[in-house]
């Protein structure tokens, strides 16, 4: 096998698709919450928390009823999505007219009940999920070893991606999204229901968050706390994106996905920390982001 | 007039509880603790109460800081007080660059860049190799006051904390009141109109970002001499949430509120957390939902807002 850099190519093909791997959830999870603040003007601190909960979901659903991967893959972003638009109508909607800080707040402390809930429940340790057996194993495609069910998750997650954006770029229901999200009130006038629009795109955020969740379950360890540190990750790729486009969104999280990727093989001790980095950099640069119109 | 003199009255009495409190039965190491998150969670105030800047990230300066402490304690052996001006001069520093970087944007932004800017203050605590990684600064001696008096009695070290808690929060309110502080209030309430007037508004905010950063240090520093100690709970995420809700309790934009709120998240943590173990995130996380919902202005602020509805009531003619 030939070197790159006298580093083993198998090493960098290896690092490559963890960080697609890694990028696939970066971009999944900064879409939503692009998608979120948008609409809504809140930036979503609980993406993590929703995250997470599908994860649990999907564990739960196996270990206590035996439903199997397949079926919470749907099941478990719904039931989310659900719990989502409740907190919405509770509490978010009564936050859209004054400063987006305190939505930032509010979402910050739901995401600290759900985590303190879940510990409480499930104990801080983490939990392991198998892999559906259809998805187990690993094929030999000559110059590298590919693990099928990372595989599967990085092309779920970019179809989700693209589906995503086809539904807001390419049809109607898109163009009332988008069109609400520039002049809600002139959108009302034309007797479009925003509130529950809005109401409804929440929902949808927060079972993306969720889907993310349930194709995490199974290659880490389903802990109370990891969507917290996932989300500030996140926070960084959305800054660097800028909020304003949903191909931003998916393009960032997937590059610095990949750049993460390659530091953890050139400089381990700075792959936690890259992301911030080439976010304080961007900001020095052009302070509203690569993709940013403001 | 008359408001200045109970205002007067209630702080002197205060201050009078604070010189006594360790007489009457009241743990002083738990007083301790309470006057840095008091610390902490004004110089947080100055910011988010008085600029309209939310820092997401404040842990960074208050545990940086504290490491710093502990590290110049530990290995050089440097004086108490140097070591704690030493952490405050670091968290300055980290202060003057984040700040530099962060107020590039404004709003949620600015929350969002400096919580992952401090996540990354994170990790290179725990991987730098003095910090001790996931177990901490132990064994941080107090050693004494300028070769005055020894710190390691409970009694002196409450003092010297106390005073320069006191300290602290009079230099605060000589801020808020200076033409420094009403500039803040102005680019608050309006940035492009502050900035339309002639003041350089980025200078204000990130002079404001500094002070802010170097007592958040300051606070830190002291905190790992009282307790011995410097861990990485002191940097985490959590942390910079606790001032903020510190501060939103109490009511940020008043005086007194950042120093109530400290108050009564430190005692609910000190109470609970061996009696409800994981319920204590809970109960935080319930709060933070209670004080948006509810009562924005924070207690001190609904407080306040009540009295002044009351005098306007009871004297119609002279509200404005």
């Amino acid at each position: 096998m030939s070197d790159i850099f006298g580093i083993p190519t198998q090493v960098i093909l290896g690092q490559l698709l963890l960080g697609l791997l890694n990028g696939s959830f970066y971009a999944m999870l900064s879409l939503g919450l692009a998608v979120i603040f948008g609409l809504l003007g809140v930036v979503n601190f609980a993406h993590g928390a929703f995250y997470m909960l599908g994860a649990y979901a999907t564990w739960f659903l196996w270990g206590r009823f035996g439903i199997n991967y397949w079926v919470a893959l749907l099941l478990a972003p719904m039931v989310v999505g659900v719990l989502g638009i409740g907190l919405e109508r509770i509490f978010l909607k009564h936050l859209y007219k004054i400063d987006p800080l305190y939505g930032l707040l509010l979402t910050f402390g739901l995401s600290l009940i759900a985590e303190g809930i879940l510990r409480e429940l499930f104990g801080s340790s983490g939990q392991s999920y198998p892999v559906p057996d259809l998805l187990k194993g690993a094929v030999d495609v000559g110059f590298m070893i590919l693990p099928i069910y990372r595989v599967w998750v990085i092309v779920a997650s970019l179809s989700v991606c693209f589906l995503t954006w086809y539904l807001i770029e390419r049809t109607r229901l898109g163009s009332n999204l988008r069109a609400a999200t520039e002049n809600p009130k002139l959108v009302q006038a034309f007797g479009i229901n925003v509130p529950r629009m809005v109401m409804l795109t929440y929902g949808a955020g927060v079972a993306l968050a969720a889907f993310a969740g349930v194709l995490s379950a199974p290659i880490i360890q389903v802990s109370p706390l990891m969507g917290s540190s996932l989300v500030i990750v996140v926070f960084a790729v959305v800054v660097i994106g800028g909020m304003g486009s949903i191909l931003g969104a998916i393009l960032s999280g997937l590059s610095l996905g990949v750049i993460e990727g390659f530091t953890k093989v050139l400089y381990p001790e700075a792959s936690n920390i890259v992301v911030f980095v080439i976010m304080a950099i961007v900001l020095c640069w052009r302070p509203s982001g690569l993709f940013g119109k403001d | 007039m008359r408001m200045k003199n109970i205002n007067l009255i209630f702080y002197g009495c205060l201050f009078i509880a604070g010189l006594m409190a360790p007489w009457l039965g009241i743990y002083p190491v738990y007083l301790m603790t309470l006057y840095c998150y008091a610390i902490f969670a004004c110089a947080f105030n100055l910011m988010l109460g008085y600029s309209g800047m939310l820092s997401f990230g404040h842990a960074a300066y208050f545990g940086f800081s504290s490491y710093i402490t502990a590290h110049l304690i530990t290995v050089y052996s440097c004086s108490t007080v140097v070591a704690i001006l030493a952490g405050m001069l670091t968290s300055c520093l980290l202060g003057l660059v984040i700040g530099f970087i962060a107020i590039r944007r404004s709003g949620i932004y600015f929350a969002m860049i400096t919580l992952a800017l401090s996540q990354l203050v994170y990790f290179v605590c725990l991987q730098a190799s003095f910090t001790g990684g996931e177990n901490g600064i132990q064994g941080v001696v107090r050693g004494d006051l300028i070769g005055l008096v020894s710190l390691k009695d409970d009694l002196t070290m409450y003092y010297f904390v106390f005073f320069v808690f006191v300290l602290v929060f009079l230099f605060i309110q000589r801020v808020i009141n200076s033409p420094f502080g009403q500039v803040l209030k102005a680019i608050r309430e309006n940035e492009t109109r502050a900035c339309s007037l002639g003041y350089f508004v980025d200078r204000q905010k990130l002079l404001v970002f500094v002070i802010s950063s170097t007592l958040a240090g300051l606070a830190g520093s002291i905190k790992s001499v009282v307790l011995g100690f410097a861990t990485l709970s002191d940097v985490l995420q959590s942390t910079s949430g606790e001032v903020i809700l510190m501060t939103m309790l109490g009511g940020a934009g008043t005086f007194f509120g950042p120093v109530l709120g400290a108050g009564i998240v430190v005692t609910l943590q000190d109470t609970l957390s061996d009696k409800v173990g994981s319920w204590v995130t809970v109960i935080i996380g319930a709060i933070f939902v209670l004080c948006v919902m509810a009562f924005r202005k924070g207690i001190v602020g609904e407080v306040l807002a009540y009295l002044n509805r009351q005098k306007e009531k009871s004297n119609p003619s002279t509200s404005l």
